[in-house]
């Protein structure tokens, strides 16, 4: 079982929802999240003092799926989606999940998702 | 020259005072209609274009500043600051800086008084509310440390010891040092806005610094709020300029037309400056432009030509971006809201340019040296002059208030702790917006 986590610009969150809904991927779990990479900050300016504003807001997408196989699917509409070309597109990570369970039901891993 | 004014006012007098003696309703609701006008500038106006300026943690409590200062100066001015101020004093010597205590809590004014052609009553609540802004003003440049305690009797003090004495030397009729001069100050350059933007500066310094002053972001609470404010005060400034023509009248029209484009001018010469400087018009760049022209144009608001308001709305919002940009980083005071670099400042302009400005105009002009002789420079210098005098007053006066405030309250400034939670919660109890 792989989890993917991708931080994504906001704006492009319908898209890579429709995109992962379009691979067959069928929940996921998003936040609200702040930081900074290569984008670095951006800066506001009040009657001339300026203030760097360091942590810029993305959305930060979760999703856990069952197969590397399918990790590449989602990896690749991710990609596709949340591709502006400019600096600031986001980042995906894919790592390994041990364990999952289904609160309702009881189920573990595979059967969970 | 001077004989010879005498002589005609003398003349001039008895048909005067027999022509205005009447009350003319027109004149009558134009008046109560400023007062109103000029009030919402502070509770509403001035209020939130200062607490959108202000953080978060001190939003309530910088409209509880401006708020508290307004009710507290009205009251103050009809105990005696309208006896200071407005007053006759039986000797000249005292004449010539106060008005004396003969009016003290209104005494001696009847209801059937006539100002010119309204009441004398509006007379007095209409520059109630100039005494009650003009302290307002001076809160921006001290909000988020200082005592509220210490606020309150600065108020007190400030609007005897320091409003009313200047508004005398002023405005106060024959006798008083800067009248006689023959200072030209139509709706308060000197008297509210250099006034209050000087008072503001000196409680800066007095006071010290915000804890983490350039080096922690200090970021405003909302902007549209301070944008919202700065309409309200273009709203209410046609009762304080065009008001301060004492009448419905053709010299308010001059006033209210030139009182609108300083203004327009004024906020896009700010927004253009920032533009070309920062590559980005901001709201507040914009807001802040509107207020430096309102506080030009307001010396001159009724000598002026449609030129002169061109010229000092352009002015007014140069030397304001200048004050707030430049000055304050130069000398690295703590003037939190810009009352200094924009009411001081723009105010002075104002009142300069008011004495190069004013139109040689014998039904505009009131007396002194251009009415009487067409004496530009000797205009131009006594501008300088009320400028000095006003500055001088207000520096020596502020700093014995705060003193004094200072000393009954146990010091001016809040504890750290107290800073750092913010002044809403600590000196309030109360938050300025529950999400």
């Amino acid at each position: 079982m792989k989890k993917i986590e991708a931080i994504i610009k906001p704006f492009k969150l319908e898209d890579v929802k429709e995109a992962l809904v379009e691979a067959g991927i069928e929940g996921m779990t998003i936040s609200e999240v702040k930081g900074y990479g290569r984008q670095q900050g951006h800066s506001e300016l009040y009657r001339g003092a300026e203030y760097v504003v360091e942590f810029i807001p993305k959305v930060k997408i979760e999703i856990v799926v069952s197969s590397q196989e399918f990790a590449d699917t989602a990896v690749n509409a991710i990609k596709e989606a949340a591709h502006t070309g400019k600096i600031g597109d986001g980042k995906i990570f894919v790592s390994d999940i041990s364990s999952v369970v289904r609160v309702r039901t009881g189920e573990t891993d595979e059967e969970a998702l | 020259m001077k004989k010879f004014l005498a002589m005609l006012t003398l003349l001039a007098l008895p048909v005067l005072t027999f022509a205005e003696d009447k009350l003319d309703s027109g004149d009558t609701a134009w008046m109560m209609m400023s007062t109103a006008l000029v009030l919402l500038m502070t509770p509403a106006g001035l209020a939130l274009f200062y607490t959108g300026m202000t953080r978060s943690k001190n939003a309530l409590n910088t409209f509880t500043m401006v708020m508290g200062a307004f009710v507290l100066a009205f009251v103050v001015w009809i105990l005696a600051g309208y006896s200071i101020a407005f007053g006759t004093a039986e000797s000249a010597g005292v004449q010539t800086f106060i008005g004396g205590f003969g009016n003290v809590f209104l005494d001696g004014i009847k209801w059937t008084d006539l100002s010119g052609s309204y009441p004398t009553y509006v007379f007095v609540a209409f520059q109630g509310t100039f005494a009650a802004i003009t302290i307002a003003i001076a809160s921006g440049s001290v909000i988020g440390r200082m005592k509220f305690s210490t606020w309150m009797v600065v108020v007190a003090l400030w609007g005897l010891v320091v409003y009313a004495p200047i508004t005398h030397m002023v405005w106060g009729g024959d006798g008083a040092l800067l009248f006689d001069a023959g200072a030209l100050d139509f709706a308060g350059g000197t008297v509210v806005h250099m006034n209050g933007g000087l008072a503001g500066l000196v409680l800066a310094i007095l006071v010290g610094k915000r804890a983490g002053y350039n080096k922690v972001a200090m970021k405003p609470f909302s902007i549209i709020l301070t944008a919202v404010g700065a309409a309200l005060l273009w709203f209410g400034w046609y009762g304080f300029n065009a008001g301060s023509a004492f009448g419905a009248n053709a010299i308010a029209g001059v006033a209210l037309l030139t009182t609108t484009i300083a203004t327009a001018v004024a906020g896009m010469t700010w927004m253009i400056i920032e533009w070309f400087i920062y590559k980005k018009p901001t709201l507040l760049g914009v807001a802040s432009g509107i207020v430096a022209g309102l506080v030009a144009i307001t010396p001159a608001a009724g000598f002026v030509g449609v030129g002169g308001a061109f010229i000092i709305g352009i002015g007014g919002s140069v030397i304001g971006f200048f004050g707030v940009v430049v000055l304050k980083k130069m000398f690295k005071y703590d003037d939190s809201l810009d009352a200094f670099g924009i009411h001081f400042l723009a105010g002075l302009w104002g009142a300069l340019m008011t004495g190069v400005l004013a139109l040689n105009d014998q039904d505009l002009l009131w007396d002194g040296p251009l009415k009487e002789s067409g004496d530009r420079m000797g205009q131009f210098m006594v501008q300088v002059e009320s400028v000095l005098v006003v500055g001088a007053w207000t520096l020596v006066g502020t700093v014995i208030v705060y003193f004094v405030a200072s000393a009954l309250t146990g010091g001016g400034r809040v504890d750290d702790e107290s800073e750092e939670i913010g002044l809403d919660e600590s000196i309030h109890g109360e938050r300025g917006m529950n999400l």
